[in-house]
């Protein structure tokens, strides 16, 4: 099953690599991955998307406390949680596809960042899916380049990780 | 006063009373050795070669339960003490090991003798330190021996570019350390505990099962009094043997692949496991779809990682060995509940005739000199109370076999990483520690030479172990698997072109007794002993083609033997 795990890590050089090599090393999954400091510039937030068995989601869950660079760490999908992913996205684009290009984007609440004779970049967000199905509309055009962070996760209602 | 960071590390080591650092010397580390020269209250211990410096700090430290230091150069240096800490770090041992690194301004540039040690050393020990200023040094070292000693123990890498030992700064030492991302749990869970007391008192088949743990916790008395207390079988690890005493008649023996028939037939017999400071390893379980399959299990363990990593655990209990088994004390004293009698008696019965098949049997007559023979004879010139090192392979299965532990801390082996190598060196360690007591190193002619070059740094330092080298002229355990599995294709296994042990013992200095018959076995050791100022290496010649047994073969439950 998949599982999103956040995680709250000391801010230190290392500190992600100490995170990933567990995951190499002890041949787990990791799906996606993503990194930033929190507003204590102390600490990061990672939010950590895996697969496994039961069994499997609970040996990463200890093994990755066991770090002594990992603070906490919550699985985001024991309980109702909301999970974002940012896509820039650059296609090839004329004044002839324009118009499609602008009515996708509205449907999946898209914005044109960038635009050149030949290109157009959109931001996107949504959770995975929404982003997969955005990249399948657009089937029909030139695609020269995808990015997106990886899925970032929080829980609903009053739960902090602190 | 200001102190440069090599005084400061000097500093540091003093403040946590550390004796002995094992080390080897080289550019990087300069600065450390000239405060090293300047000062008499740490001791520096000169090796061959930095994978004996850590074997040595190992030694040291299984022996005492004190951390072992080790100081070694970048590049080189910090790559050939890789083995030394894995090994540590396989068997949760409480180390200390600095590396030198280039200067800062060169890490990354391909410098001479640099390396990234911290990135190689990452998964292999339980944290380490890239230290990026002179004023972090002080804390840094509390930190690493903070969080090498406490919870389960490990080893802890501190890489010290150069320049930082050069840099000056005012010396604080932390008087305590707190870290917000780190506290490891002592008491285990009251409720758990009251849960797994009710489980243990209501079982008709126990078995309690420890580990390298109950040693690395000192809880060894405790262990004793609860064992007794219930009067129910007890069966020991590779890692956890003489934590409690061999000599018991409560004790079955070794668990597990080359474990006795009873400890394994009683695991896979009985209805409930009580499982102390043991991590359930494949050399301990055999195939993990037959592991005890009628078992309630309940399981002490520090690590929470551990509980539920290869078998299920019915009841885990996250806590100190020792303060675990001083809350189930208490709560025996508390209940009205007693053991089973009856039903015990009935299990203690099946035991016993378990026990009549006598599964460590072998040739007592035979005109070869038998391994297990030398270990018999050692046991009784030494009275059981040797320091005992091994290396890996059949001598070492034959020493956890034959020499009958009756206290923790004795027997010195590597068990997870299985390193041979590794006994002479930490040997000297052990002799370092106990000066007075005497050190043994149980080994064969394949182990010994890879450690070989430590014979100079016993004679430096006047260590007088007692070799036994079981020379079979085999990787004996390598071979054994090969006629077992393999249609004795003896590939690369057998040891040519062997040097005379005699001789190159006697031109490091020290004794050398060749001895190739039974009857020469005993008197070769009572000799070797009476030579106490000597470092005395036993060269027996043994039977080619003994095998360890019992044995589970691979995929094998624990009942499944193969028998002598």
């Amino acid at each position: 099953m998949r599982h999103i795990i956040s995680i709250l890590l000391e801010n230190e050089s290392g500190a992600l690599s100490r995170v990933a090599g567990l995951f190499s090393a002890r041949a787990y999954n990791i799906e996606s991955l993503a990194v930033a400091p929190t507003d204590d510039p102390t600490l990061s937030r990672m939010t950590l998307v895996t697969s496994g068995t039961e069994e499997i989601i609970e040996q990463i869950n200890k093994q990755l406390n066991k770090l002594i660079d990992v603070v906490k760490l919550v699985d985001l999908t024991e309980g109702t949680h909301i999970e974002r992913e940012l896509m820039l996205i650059k296609i090839h684009a004329t004044s002839e596809s324009m118009a499609e290009i602008e009515r996708l984007a509205e449907i999946f609440h898209g914005r044109i960042i960038d635009k050149t004779d030949t290109t157009c970049t959109l931001e996107v967000t949504g959770n995975g899916e929404k982003l997969d199905a955005f990249v399948e509309s657009l089937s029909s055009m030139t695609i020269c380049e995808v990015v997106r962070s990886g899925i970032l996760g929080i829980s609903r209602g009053e739960h902090v990780l602190d | 006063m200001e102190l440069t960071g090599a005084e400061i590390i000097i500093e540091c080591l003093k403040a946590e009373s550390v004796e002995y650092v094992f080390g080897y010397p080289g550019g990087a580390v300069l600065h450390i050795y000239d405060a090293f020269y300047k000062q008499d209250d740490v001791k520096h211990i000169l090796v061959r070669h930095e994978q004996g410096a850590t074997h040595a700090a190992d030694g040291y430290a299984r022996s005492t339960g004190k951390p072992g230091v080790v100081l070694v150069t970048s590049g080189p240096g910090a790559t050939n003490a890789v083995t030394g800490i894995a090994t540590a770090y396989m068997d949760s041992i409480p180390m200390i090991i600095i590396t030198g690194q280039v200067p800062k301004h060169l890490i990354g540039n391909d410098a001479f003798q640099e390396v990234d040690s911290v990135g190689i050393t990452r998964p292999i020990v339980k944290h380490n330190f890239l230290v990026g200023d002179v004023k972090d040094l002080a804390r840094i070292f509390k930190q690493a021996f903070y969080v090498a000693t406490t919870g389960r123990p490990g080893p802890v890498v501190i890489d010290i570019p150069k320049d930082i030992t050069a840099n000056k700064t005012e010396f604080l030492y932390p008087e305590e350390i707190r870290m917000r991302s780190y506290n490891p749990t002592v008491k285990g869970h009251p409720g758990q505990i009251k849960r797994a007391v009710d489980v243990i008192l209501a079982a008709e088949r126990p078995m309690i099962y420890t580990g390298g743990g109950v040693i690395l916790g000192n809880g060894s008395e405790q262990l004793r009094k609860f064992t007794r207390k219930l009067g129910y079988p007890i069966t020991q690890t590779l890692m956890g043997l003489g934590a409690f005493p061999a000599t018991d008649k409560l004790s079955l023996g070794m668990l597990g692949m080359h474990g006795t028939y009873e400890a394994n037939m009683g695991m896979h017999n009985c209805d409930v496991l009580i499982a102390i400071g043991a991590r359930f390893d494949d050399r301990v379980t055999g195939q993990l779809e037959k592991f005890c399959p009628e078992a309630t299990i309940i399981h002490v363990d520090i690590d929470p990682a551990s509980i539920s990593k290869n078998v299920r655990v019915d009841i885990p209990i996250v806590g100190q060995v020792a303060q675990v088994l001083d809350d189930f004390l208490v709560e025996l004293q508390k209940t009205e509940k007693t053991p089973k009698a009856s039903a015990l008696d009935a299990w203690w019965k099946q035991i016993d005739e378990w026990r009549s098949q006598d599964c460590l049997k072998y040739d007592r007559d035979s005109d070869i000199i038998k391994p297990q023979f030398v270990i018999e004879q050692m046991y009784a010139v030494t009275e059981g109370k040797a320091f005992v090192t091994s290396d890996v392979g059949q001598h070492q299965m034959f020493a956890a076999q034959y020499y009958g532990f009756d206290e923790p801390r004795r027997w010195i082996n590597s068990g997870g990483l299985g390193t041979m190598g590794f006994g002479m060196p930490a040997a000297m360690g052990v002799q370092l520690a106990h000066p007075n007591d005497l050190v043994t190193c149980i080994t064969g002619e394949a182990s010994i030479q890879m450690c070989i070059q430590e014979l100079a740094t016993c004679r430096q330092y006047n260590l007088p172990l007692k070799i036994i080298n079981l020379n079979n002229r085999y990787m004996g355990m390598v071979r054994q698997w090969q006629e077992f599995f393999y249609e004795k294709r003896y590939a690369m296994s057998y040891m040519e072109a062997l040097p005379d042990f005699v001789k190159l013992a006697e031109s490091y200095g020290h004794v050398g007794i060749k001895v190739e018959k039974p009857a020469d076995v005993r008197p070769a050791l009572e000799e070797a002993i009476a030579q106490k100022d000597r470092l005395v290496f036993l060269d027996f010649i043994t039977d080619q083609e003994e095998n360890v047994y019992p044995m589970v073969p691979a995929g094998g439950g624990l009942n499944e033997m193969i028998l002598v």
